[in-house]
């Protein structure tokens, strides 16, 4: 397949994508989280009736409203790729995907805008208690559309409820609830709002830390990091417990995946979890070097993550590509011979369907169905082909994991001294502040990392290579819109930083 | 005779509602512009030029659709699973 496949097009069209996706999740994760944010200041503001309250909570409106404004639609440009760059995929899809994203489009984007309006245009024009209302739901319309990408992106990780149709060539939905409802789907959702409810906490901390080290808007910029800061610690907290179940889910489910977090090569009992590790760059599977040039480790967790016994084998990168019989485990050589099976059942199933004989077309459809659960490995060459990239799913892994344990720790920091009210004499900590915007995205943008090349070569898990996942394209075609959406994305990022630079440097409207 | 004061009806409540909203928007003005430029671009260059779904426009029908990813799916299996001494044949 390798030498088949024009690989150059996989990888600017996946270049494409990944840049399309960051670029994205720059704008969605502070409209998932600061909604949350600012309808407990509205809340505050209702409640007490406070002028200042009610500046603040415009402001923070105010900013959320230009990073909506400049994000929106940029999620569009994904679902064009879809349709150009990864037809197949596309096209395989459609029955699964076509359910989430039309509720999702008619269901919580509605909700979503029809309460945006009331939220901006609604001060004095209609009452406290449904302007509140309505801020509230702008939160929930915003996190509901989350959902559906995130059911329709944790399906790809953990394909349940499926079955594929040789006639149609697309993998048909046998169980909506199983697919909206797989632990994987679960895990992701509640991680990916919950992290993103951490990063905006740090978007208000940031900003209202640069007003207290400019002594601009004290009042405000204390209060804001006051809420701001217990939303984070709360956020965080949730964040590292739905981390810990999304863990366990892809130990259960993407067992290659948890390796390469790990850079675990040889699958052992009372397996440790790599504290600080540097990976051996000659280390290759199968040879007998050491997998770290240095490493410090914590025993029998990485064991407890994945299966919530210190005692429990977690298979290794060589297990999961040779196999390992003492453990049950099948390796991705046994499983390319039934993915070969499977496709070559299919190609006499295409045959005898054309000849009309439907007995042979349906022993070929037996055979299919006997071995369908490893199909994707039948396009692949060589097991080895079944490895992601270790060492960027290794550093993105251990990034985000260190940057959540560090966050966490200054909102800690800004909450005592919020208490003691000696914030604004912390000039130190309020520089660290100014710098936890930056931290918060890198850590966004690692799980992703993590998420999504850790679960390569698949567009599918285990079913559909992204090698064959792509459309028939000249590399020269997807680099054109690469680097078209390189300039959109960049002017559109460009605006966004200067109108919101703008914005902040006037600060809240005065009384 | 005196004129006979009509409550506006809802309907008319909310289109003033949205009426004098967008009238008083300040900042919103720019933001509006920047997301019908960036629409404008969206599906009147890109998608209209860049973007036209592949299957959509190399078919006509579903059908053909399918049997062309069956295709995609099966040749390249057979691609693999063919020795390299018998392609060379080929």
């Amino acid at each position: 397949m390798i030498e088949h496949f024009d690989l150059t097009m996989v990888n600017w069209a996946r270049a494409q994508f990944a840049l399309t996706a960051l670029y994205h999740w720059f704008f969605v994760p502070i409209t998932l989280g600061i909604t949350w944010i600012i309808a407990f200041y509205h809340s505050i503001y209702v409640k007490t009736g406070s002028e200042e309250w009610k500046r603040l909570t415009k402001f923070w409106m105010k900013l959320f409203g230009i990073n909506f404004a400049i994000g929106v639609a940029t999620g569009i440009i994904l679902e064009f790729e879809f349709g150009t760059n990864w037809s197949n995929y596309s096209w395989m899809v459609g029955d699964i995907f076509g359910a989430p994203l039309a509720i999702e489009g008619i269901f919580a984007f509605f909700i979503e805008a029809t309460f945006f309006a009331v939220m901006f245009f609604g001060w004095d024009r209609v009452s406290k208690g449904f302007h509140l209302f309505s801020t509230w739901m702008v939160a929930v319309g915003s996190n509901l559309s989350a959902v559906w990408i995130l059911v329709a992106n944790a399906w790809m990780q953990y394909p349940v409820g499926q079955a594929f149709n040789p006639d149609t060539a697309r993998f048909e939905m046998q169980s909506f609830t199983d697919v909206a409802l797989s632990p994987v789907a679960v895990s992701k959702f509640t991680h990916a709002t919950s992290s993103s409810m951490m990063l905006s906490s740090f978007f208000i901390i940031s900003i209202s830390s640069w007003f207290l080290l400019k002594g601009r808007h004290v009042k405000m910029a204390k209060r804001s990091i006051l809420v701001a800061a217990i939303f984070g610690i709360l956020s965080s907290a949730f964040t590292g417990f739905t981390g810990d179940r999304a863990a366990y889910e892809v130990a259960q489910q993407q067992p290659m995946k948890l390796a390469a977090f790990e850079g675990l090569y040889d699958g052992e009992r009372n397996a440790s979890i790599v504290a600080v590790g540097l990976l051996n760059p000659d280390k290759k599977i199968g040879d007998d070097q050491d997998a770290f040039s240095f490493q410090i480790r914590i025993p029998g967790l990485l064991s407890f993550l994945a299966d919530r016994s210190f005692d429990a084998f977690v298979p290794g990168i060589n297990d999961l590509v040779f196999g390992n019989e003492e453990e049950n485990i099948m390796g991705a050589e046994q499983k390319m011979k039934h993915g070969k099976i499977a496709l070559a059942s299919l190609d006499t199933y295409k045959e005898e369907k054309k000849k009309g004989n439907e007995a042979a077309a349906n022993a070929a459809l037996s055979i299919f169905n006997q071995n369908k659960e490893h199909l994707g490995y039948g396009f692949l060459t060589k097991p080895e082909e079944a490895v992601p990239p270790i060492g960027l799913t290794f550093s993105a892994f251990h990034i985000m994991v260190a940057l959540g344990v560090l966050l966490p720790v200054i909102c800690l920091a800004f909450l005592f001294f919020s208490f003691k009210d000696t914030l604004v004499e912390k000039r130190w900590l309020l520089g660290l502040g100014t710098l936890t915007l930056g931290l918060s995205f890198i850590a966004s943008w690692a799980g992703w990392i993590v998420a999504e090349v850790g679960r390569q070569p698949w567009a599918i898990q285990d079913l559909l290579p992204v090698t064959v996942a792509r459309s028939n394209l000249t590399a020269g075609t997807v680099q054109t819109t690469f680097f078209m959406f390189l300039v959109l994305f960049t002017i559109l990022l460009v605006a966004e930083i200067r109108i919101m630079m703008k914005q902040i440097s006037i600060g809240p409207e005065e009384n | 005779m005196k004129p006979v004061k009509i409550a506006p009806s809802l309907f008319a409540k909310i289109v003033c509602f949205y009426r004098d909203g967008f009238r008083e928007m300040i900042l919103g003005r720019t933001l509006w512009k920047i997301i019908a430029i960036k629409l404008l671009i969206m599906f009147c260059i890109l998608k209209l030029f860049f973007f036209q779904g592949f299957l959509k426009t190399k078919f006509n029908t579903d059908n053909e659709r399918a049997a062309y990813v069956m295709d995609q799916m099966t040749r390249s299996a057979a691609t693999i699973n063919t020795p390299k001494e018998v392609k060379k044949n080929d």
